[in-house]
């Protein structure tokens, strides 16, 4: 097998990642607080503001399912008593708790101190901390993240959140940590934050040169794993953002392509969006599917499932409490489905795509709930035709290759004859 | 026919008539009236009724309705209810509707407000977002807001804006309703054998889609000759019914539990009409009021958080008490995320006061019931040989 290839940032990111994983494994010796929360929503500079450390249950899901432990996990909460209707994020994470806690990098994970349920774009999201505070004796603050069902966090949604923050979710933090709110250490933490967004959204936009120098869906999964998950506000997260953005226009000065699993894509004959999340137990073999079309991905919804920064949100150090509220609001499932459709057809113009794709996933009615309307809705707009494909995050026991490929690549010709003037 | 068996005709027609021609023919006996739909859980029916619209309760097409149109917006992998929900709307049995809420009960009914924004942009669509916050302050403030936008619409959307009367008129009408049906389930409760399921069931139903007004009629009528009916007892296993508070069960399903051997003594059917567990006070602010009555006074379901550590744990045995029950029967509805992610913590939690528990899942228009006979009688049988609840 030849060797996989990596950006440099990916290397970093992966020192990164090791780094707060050791962390955490020692955090019962330092006496580090821990702090459960979840990606969409996340506060991670409220956190770090009160020394403590994030543990992301959906990135220990994902990487349990790209390094292929998820399936033994999912069949443990299932042997106990947990339906295969649900949410394999949950399962896999309730299995891997009962299977002794150890990390997806091999280090033990330590029990929280807090478990922050933020409520964000995701009905789960609340069934998940109460069964996870079934395991651990530990206090539960809530955070209700109102629905942008009109389109829009209204006034009110905003100032509940703010209200929330000030009532609840910070004194719930002060009593777990032992640490007072220091809102001039969250500022600092937030103009970090802004500074990191604001190389990101230079990394997304590069996606409407050709060739892209960047894949936005399997590329930008590595490219907003920092920002979704720990190191969101950290002097590291800025770094990370400052090389990663160095590292695309040094691609953009040679005209290079993305740097995929089996080398650099310079020569890209599709350029498509993608809605939805990946599927994690074969991310290499879906990658590569795409790349062996020399398709590329230019702009994804997934990526903006921890916070939507294209359309022009930075986190906003002058008002701390409010500039998270418009956050959280804002992450990408809690957006309705108009406001959705809005934002892949803007992506197919803005980046001048000749594609979109749905991937569904079997598990997650939080996204794949409406998709067959979005597809259609999204063709009628753009006037292009989309492709649906289907299968799951980290139950392997759904992801068909073949079944995927071979809608990809009838989906591919239909595209090429459609360029050609031929019938699809 | 005797006067209860007619009543129960009317409802079993209300639950039967998928193109809801009492609705219909309610908006034809006024000039201007209009009617606005919710999908379950929970929605505040009472501020419909004071805007001057009828309120309709949309619960898909159960077994009733082939599907034709809604598959094609629904993966295979996602629950039945919004499937014969779009079916409903595109065939135009829901084109008497001037709007539809769409309350906070699982992402699968949050997006589909989204999606019938796009497909019926003339309507009024409104999310409801429940308010889930322990802090019963901030909480109710939330919520009464929303009450206070949802009133505002409403009343541009009937004509007839709902002031302080009508709204306090609204709620004592629907505080009768949910007496009337706390009333129906002691009276099932108690004696079983009088209030089948089936019967109790289908004027829930028909509480959905008629005025209100008239299902009082009924209703009470009903009781009135249930507490009459000198109905044999037979010797069954008392079981309370767990987690069918969206998608219904069709309802030979519930049929079949009962004629299996068990008497279904509390249940999720339909469980917005009473998730207020007290009376609306009529004295003071009706918005406040009624937003309190949710924050504090909502019974336990997969679609609130629960703040308290130990509730889920105890919850299975209060309702098991409560309703003098020997076991449980966990039904599902396939792929219904609020009642399978509650379901290991609500069994566990039964199984360790130990109170027998099965489950199973259904989807609305399952059509095969006897796996469900089978599993149901079994469970019966060991209730009867080995007894109920032991703890």
């Amino acid at each position: 097998m030849s060797e996989v290839q990596k950006d440099r940032s990916m290397v970093i990111q992966k020192d990164m990642i090791a780094e707060h994983y050791r962390q955490l494994e020692a955090a019962p010796e330092t006496g580090d607080p821990v702090v459960y929360t979840f990606v969409p929503g996340n506060l991670t500079e409220l956190i770090r503001s009160f020394g403590a450390l994030p543990v992301l249950p959906e990135i220990n899901a994902l990487q349990s399912g790209m390094r292929g432990k998820s399936r033994d996990y999912i069949l443990e909460a299932e042997r106990s008593g947990h339906s295969e209707d649900v949410c394999t994020y949950v399962k896999c994470d309730i299995g891997m708790l009962q299977s002794g806690n150890i990390g997806p990098t091999g280090t033990r994970l330590p029990k929280p101190d807090l478990l922050l349920l933020s409520y964000t774009g995701c009905y789960t999201f609340m069934k998940w901390f109460e069964l996870l505070r079934e395991q651990y004796d530990c206090p539960t603050v809530f955070l209700q993240i109102p629905y942008q069902g009109d389109g829009t966090l209204a006034p009110e949604h905003r100032q509940y959140v703010v209200d929330q923050l000030k009532a609840e979710v910070i004194p719930a933090l002060e009593k777990a940590t032992g640490r007072k709110y220091d809102e001039e250490r969250v500022r600092h933490y937030l103009s970090l934050s802004a500074q990191a967004e604001e190389d990101l959204v230079a990394v997304l936009h590069s996606a409407k040169r050709k060739p892209s120098p960047i894949d936005a869906y399997f590329g930008a999964v590595y490219y907003v794993g920092p920002i979704f998950s720990a190191f969101r506000g950290t002097e590291e997260g800025v770094a990370y953002y400052r090389e990663l953005r160095k590292e695309v226009e040094e691609r953009v000065a040679r005209g290079e392509g993305p740097v995929t699993p089996s080398g650099t894509l310079n020569d890209q004959k599709y350029r498509l969006v993608v809605e939805g999340p990946p599927n994690w137990t074969s991310f290499r073999e879906f990658w590569q599917m795409f790349t062996d079309e020399q398709a590329v991905v230019v702009a994804s919804t997934y990526s903006k499932v921890g916070g939507v920064y294209d359309f022009g949100f930075r986190h906003d150090p002058k008002d701390p409490l409010g500039t998270m509220a418009d956050y959280c609001g804002g992450c990408y499932t809690n957006l309705n489905l108009p406001s959705r459709i809005d934002m892949l057809a803007s992506y197919i113009k803005d980046y001048a795509a000749d594609g979109f794709l749905i991937h569904s996933i079997k598990s997650c009615n939080s996204f794949s709930a409406g998709q067959l309307m979005m597809l259609r809705e999204v063709e009628r707009r753009t006037g292009l035709p989309g492709a649906f494909i289907e299968s799951d995050l980290v139950d392997p026991r759904y992801f068909s290759a073949a079944n995927i490929r071979n809608r990809l690549e009838s989906y591919l010709q239909m595209i090429e004859a459609r360029r050609q003037g031929r019938p699809a | 026919m005797s006067a209860r068996a007619a009543i129960v005709d009317w409802a079993r027609a209300c639950y039967e008539d998928l193109r809801f021609s009492e609705a219909r023919r309610w908006l034809e006996g006024g000039k201007g009236r209009k009617a606005c739909g919710h999908l379950p859980v929970y929605a505040p029916r009472e501020l419909v009724h004071a805007s001057g619209m009828l309120p309709v309760g949309i619960y898909g097409g159960g077994d009733m309705l082939e599907i034709i149109r809604g598959d094609a917006f629904y993966q295979s992998y996602i629950c039945h209810l919004p499937r014969s929900v779009v079916e409903l709307a595109q065939s135009g049995r829901l084109d008497f509707l001037s709007g539809v809420l769409f309350p906070s009960t699982c992402d699968v009914i949050r997006n589909l407000s989204g999606m019938w924004k796009v497909l019926y942009p003339g309507l009024y669509v409104r999310y409801l977002d429940l308010p889930q916050v322990p802090d019963p302050g901030l909480a109710t403030r939330f919520w009464k807001k929303e009450l206070q936008t949802l009133v505002h619409d409403l009343g541009e959307v009937s004509g007839a804006p709902a002031d302080e009367a009508t709204l306090r008129a609204s709620l004592g009408v629907f505080n009768e309703m949910r007496q009337l049906i706390r009333e129906l389930y002691r009276a099932r409760r108690e004696a079983p054998w009088r209030v089948p399921s089936e019967e109790l069931y289908l004027l829930l139903r028909a509480g959905e889609v008629v005025p209100v007004e008239a299902w009082l009629e009924k209703t009470r009528g009903y009781l009135k000759a249930a507490e009459r009916d000198a109905a044999p007892i037979k010797d069954r296993s008392r079981v309370v019914v767990v987690g069918a508070f969206c998608e219904q069960p069709p309802l030979g399903l519930i049929k079949t539990i009962e004629r299996a051997g068990c008497y279904i003594v509390d249940d999720d059917f339909l469980l917005g009409n009473r998730l207020l567990s007290r009376e609306v006070p009529l004295a003071g602010d009706p918005l406040t009021n009624l937003a309190e009555a949710l924050v504090r006074h909502a019974v336990k379901t997969s679609v609130l958080y629960e703040p308290n550590p130990e509730g889920k744990k105890a919850l299975m045995k209060e309702r098991v008490e409560a309703a003098g029950a020997d076991g449980i029967i966990f039904a599902a509805a396939s792929f219904c995320d609020p009642a399978l992610l509650d379901r290991p913590m609500l069994r566990a939690g039964a199984e360790a006061h130990g109170i027998p528990c099965i489950a199973f899942k259904y989807a609305e228009n399952s059509g095969q019931f006897q796996q469900f006979r089978e599993q149901a009688g079994t469970f019966a049988d060991a209730i009867k040989l080995w007894g109920g609840i032991s703890a």
